[in-house]
C-alpha cells in the first residue's frame, strides 16, 4: 500500500497556503473539534457512527474489532468530511484515509488538524463527481449525513457506488422524512435546542430508507436494513436503535471482488 | 494505537502505587489488543506504605482480571466477622455489638484484607511481564504542557535535575496521591477541610491470634479500628485528636503498646509492635474536577476520603477501571483518547460515585466521633445499618445514579 504522505497534491496545496489563512484555519479546526462548540452534535453522534462502521466493517472484512489497527491496508474516502471528524478516527484505526469536501475551507481546517494531530490524510477539495469522473475505486465510501442536502438522490446514489470497489462498502447516514423527524429535527434541533443554525436543514429534502435502498440498488449496490439513531436525552448520548423514523444509518455491499 | 508518530506512548501515569499501577494494567489491556503505557514512580523501593486496606469482592475482580490475585491471594486474611462497639472513652470495651457472620455474608462477598505493600509488589510483577507497560522507578514529573495534539511531560531524577528528559503522550494520568502536584499544576482546587483528626497506623502481633475479626470500636475522639493480617497480625488505625496522637506516637513501645491493650481489651492477647508506626492528618478533599486538557485524575489525587470504611482504595480501582474502560473504547472507535469530549465521558461516570461515598464517609464520622447522649442513641440504633454498609451504599448508588453508577466491567470481573 503506498503511502499517503506521498500525495503530491496535498503537499503542494499545503505549500500554497500564506501562514496567516494557516492560523486562520486552525482557528476554525479548533471549532469544528471542540465537543461543546458549533459541532457538538456532531460530536456527539459520533461514537455510535463510528462503532456502527467499525464493527459492520470489521464483519465484514474479517478483522477483529478490538486489534488496533483493525482497518490497516483499507482504502476509505469520506464523502463531505468537513472538518475531518470521521477521516481521522478512520485514520487511527489504520485506514488510507481520502478526504473530500468541495469546500476549500473545510479541506484546509481538516488538512491544518490532522498536521496537529501527527496524520496523514489526503485531504482533497472536490466531490464525489470529479472523484468518480477520475475512475478512483474505495473498499469504503462513507456517506454520512451528505444525501438530505442533495438535490438529486439517485444520481448522486449511483456516482458514490461507482466510486466503491468490487467486494467493498458504502455507509449512509441520513434523516427520514417522517412527521416525527420534522418535529425533532427542525423544529427541534434547530429551533428548540438550537443545535444547528436555522436552515440547516430541509425537510422535503429528508429521504426515507425505501428510497435510499431502492437508489443503492439501481446503483448496483445491495443494500441491508436501516439501522436506527436514538438520542437519550438523559444521557445525553446517542445509541443505535430499531427506531429509524428519525436518524438512520445504512449499509450497502457491493457484489463481486476477490 | 490511536497516537500521533511522534508520541512515546498513549498514555503516562505520574504515581506508581496501587491505583497508578492496577490503572497502568487495565489500560494495557490484553496483549497487543491495548494501550501503550508509562508509569513513572519517584521512590525506588516499593516499601514505605506501613497501611493496610480491605479489598472488597469488586476490587478482587478486578485484581483477579489484571492477573494479579493468584498471586496475592495467600497474602490475605480474610474477615470472617466484624465487631462494631461504641463506648465512652472512660468506660471499658463494652461487648460487641453486632457480628458479621450473623449476616450470613456469602463466603466470596468477604472482605479481605491485605498489606499495602503487597499489593503493590503483585502488582509491580504483573507489569513488568506485562508488554504494554513500562514502570520507570526513581523519576517524577517536574512539568507538563498539553498541546493540540497530546501532551508534553517534562520528568526529572526523584533526586534533583538529574536526568531531565520530555516525553509525549495522548494523556496524561495523575495518580501522584491526595497532595498531587499535577492536579496543583492543571489549576483544579478542591472542596476540603479537616477533622482535626489524625490517624495512626500501626502493625501488631496478637498472642492470641484475632480469629479472622476487624474490630470497629467507635470512641469519642473518633474510630479504633483492628484489621486482622495473616500470621496473628494486625494493622491498627486509630483516630486521635491531632495533640493525643503526637504524644502517642512519641511514647516509648512498651507505653505504646499499654495504650494499645486497653483500647483493645484482653480478648486477643498480649499486643507487641510488628513494625514502625505513623500517622497522619485526616481530612477530606474532593477535587472539583476530575479533568483538565490532557489529564486525568484518580485515586487519592481525586478523592481523599476519612479511612473509616477502608474505602478509599478501592474507590480509586473504581477509577482506573472506569477511565481504562473509557480510554479504550475510545480508542477502538479511532477517537482521540486525551480529547475533552472523551475526558468529559470518564469525568461524569466517576463524580457521582466519589460524591455520594465523600458525603456517606464524613457523615459517618462525624455522627461517631461524638460523645453527647442522643447521638449515641440515634448512632446505636443505626448500628445495624452500618454493618450493612457496602450493600446499601452499593444499592444506594445503582438506583440513584442510573448510567452514571455503572460498575465498570473489571469490577464485575468482565474483561475490557
Amino acid at each position: 500500500m503506498s503511502s499517503k504522505s506521498k500525495t503530491p497534491e496535498s503537499a503542494d496545496t499545503a505549500a500554497s497556503v500564506d501562514p496567516r489563512e494557516v492560523a486562520n484555519f486552525s482557528a476554525m479546526a479548533a471549532e469544528w473539534w471542540d465537543p461543546a462548540g458549533k459541532f457538538r452534535p456532531l460530536h456527539k453522534l459520533n461514537p455510535v457512527r463510528l462503532g456502527y462502521i467499525r464493527d459492520q466493517a470489521a464483519s465484514h472484512f474479517s478483522r477483529d474489532p478490538n486489534r488496533p489497527g483493525l482497518l490497516k491496508d483499507l482504502r476509505l474516502l469520506d464523502i463531505g468530511c468537513g472538518g475531518g471528524l470521521l477521516c481521522e478516527p478512520m485514520a487511527n484505526l489504520g485506514a488510507s484515509v481520502t478526504g473530500a469536501d468541495p469546500s476549500r475551507r473545510n479541506i484546509e481546517t481538516a488538512r491544518v488538524h490532522a498536521r496537529e494531530q501527527g496524520l496523514e490524510i489526503d485531504y482533497r477539495d472536490t466531490t464525489a463527481e470529479a472523484l468518480a469522473g477520475a475512475g478512483e475505486t474505495f473498499d469504503i465510501v462513507l456517506n454520512m449525513e451528505v444525501v438530505e442536502h442533495v438535490a438529486d438522490v439517485d444520481r448522486f446514489i449511483a456516482t458514490c457506488a461507482a466510486l466503491v470497489r468490487p467486494g467493498g462498502l458504502m455507509f449512509l447516514a441520513t434523516l427520514n422524512r417522517t412527521l416525527k423527524s420534522f418535529a425533532l429535527a427542525i423544529v427541534g434541533a434547530e429551533y428548540v435546542l438550537r443545535w444547528l443554525p436555522r436552515g440547516t436543514h430541509q425537510w422535503d429534502r429528508f429521504v426515507t430508507p425505501d428510497e435510499l435502498a431502492r437508489a443503492l440498488a439501481a446503483g448496483g449496490m445491495t443494500p441491508q436494513a436501516p439501522v436506527g439513531v436514538a438520542y437519550n436525552p438523559l444521557a445525553d448520548s446517542w445509541r443505535q436503535s430499531s427506531d429509524a423514523d428519525v436518524n438512520y444509518m445504512m449499509l450497502a455491499k457491493k457484489p463481486g471482488g476477490a | 494505537m490511536a497516537k500521533a508518530g511522534r508520541a512515546d506512548c498513549d498514555v503516562i501515569i505520574a504515581g506508581g502505587g496501587m491505583v497508578g499501577l492496577a490503572c497502568a494494567l487495565a489500560l494495557a489491556g490484553r496483549p497487543g489488543e491495548g494501550l501503550a503505557v508509562q508509569v513513572l514512580e519517584a521512590g525506588t523501593g516499593g516499601g514505605g506504605d506501613i497501611r493496610a486496606s480491605a479489598i472488597t469482592a469488586a476490587s478482587r475482580r478486578m485484581l483477579s482480571q489484571l492477573g494479579v490475585w493468584a498471586a496475592l491471594e495467600p497474602k490475605t486474611q480474610a474477615v470472617r466477622q466484624m465487631m462494631i462497639s461504641d463506648s465512652r472513652s472512660s468506660q471499658a470495651v463494652r461487648p460487641p455489638f453486632l457480628t458479621f457472620d450473623a449476616l450470613g455474608l456469602a463466603d466470596g462477598e468477604a472482605v479481605v484484607i491485605v498489606e499495602n505493600r503487597d499489593v503493590v509488589a503483585g502488582l509491580r510483577e504483573a507489569v513488568e511481564n506485562h508488554p504494554g507497560v513500562t514502570l520507570r522507578q526513581g523519576v517524577r514529573v517536574s512539568g507538563y504542557s498539553q498541546h493540540k495534539g497530546g501532551v508534553e511531560v517534562a520528568i526529572e531524577g526523584a533526586g534533583g535535575g538529574e536526568g531531565a528528559e520530555t516525553l509525549r503522550a495522548r494523556l496524561l494520568v495523575a495518580a501522584d496521591g491526595a497532595k498531587s502536584r499535577l492536579r496543583e499544576a492543571a489549576g483544579i482546587k478542591c472542596v476540603e477541610w479537616e477533622y482535626g483528626q489524625w490517624g495512626i497506623v500501626a502493625t501488631i502481633g496478637l498472642a492470641r491470634g484475632h480469629d479472622a475479626t476487624a474490630l470497629q470500636h467507635f470512641m469519642p475522639p473518633g474510630p479504633f479500628a483492628m484489621l486482622p493480617l495473616p500470621g496473628n497480625r494486625a494493622s491498627l488505625v486509630w483516630t486521635e485528636k491531632e495533640a493525643s496522637a503526637r504524644a502517642l506516637l512519641a511514647l516509648g513501645e512498651d507505653e505504646f503498646v499499654a495504650e494499645i491493650e486497653q483500647r483493645l481489651g484482653r480478648r486477643f492477647g498480649a499486643v507487641s509492635l510488628a513494625g514502625p508506626r505513623g500517622g497522619f492528618p485526616l481530612g477530606l478533599r474532593i477535587a472539583r474536577a476530575l479533568v483538565a486538557p490532557r489529564l486525568a485524575l484518580i485515586g487519592d489525587a481525586a478523592h481523599r476520603l476519612h479511612p473509616l470504611a477502608g474505602q478509599g482504595v478501592n474507590l480509586g480501582f473504581r477509577d482506573g477501571a472506569a477511565l481504562a474502560e473509557t480510554l479504550l473504547g475510545a480508542a477502538r472507535l479511532g477517537l482521540d483518547i486525551g480529547s475533552p469530549a472523551v475526558l468529559e465521558d470518564y469525568q461524569r461516570w466517576r463524580r457521582f460515585d466519589t460524591l455520594a461515598m465523600a458525603a456517606a464517609t464524613d457523615g459517618l464520622n462525624r455522627l461517631f466521633s461524638n460523645d453527647l447522649d442522643a447521638i449515641r442513641l440515634v448512632r446505636d440504633i443505626g448500628l445495624g445499618l452500618v454493618n450493612r454498609w457496602s450493600g446499601l451504599k452499593d444499592l444506594l448508588i445503582r438506583e440513584a445514579a442510573g448510567d452514571t453508577g455503572t460498575l465498570p466491567r473489571l469490577l464485575r470481573g468482565e474483561p475490557l
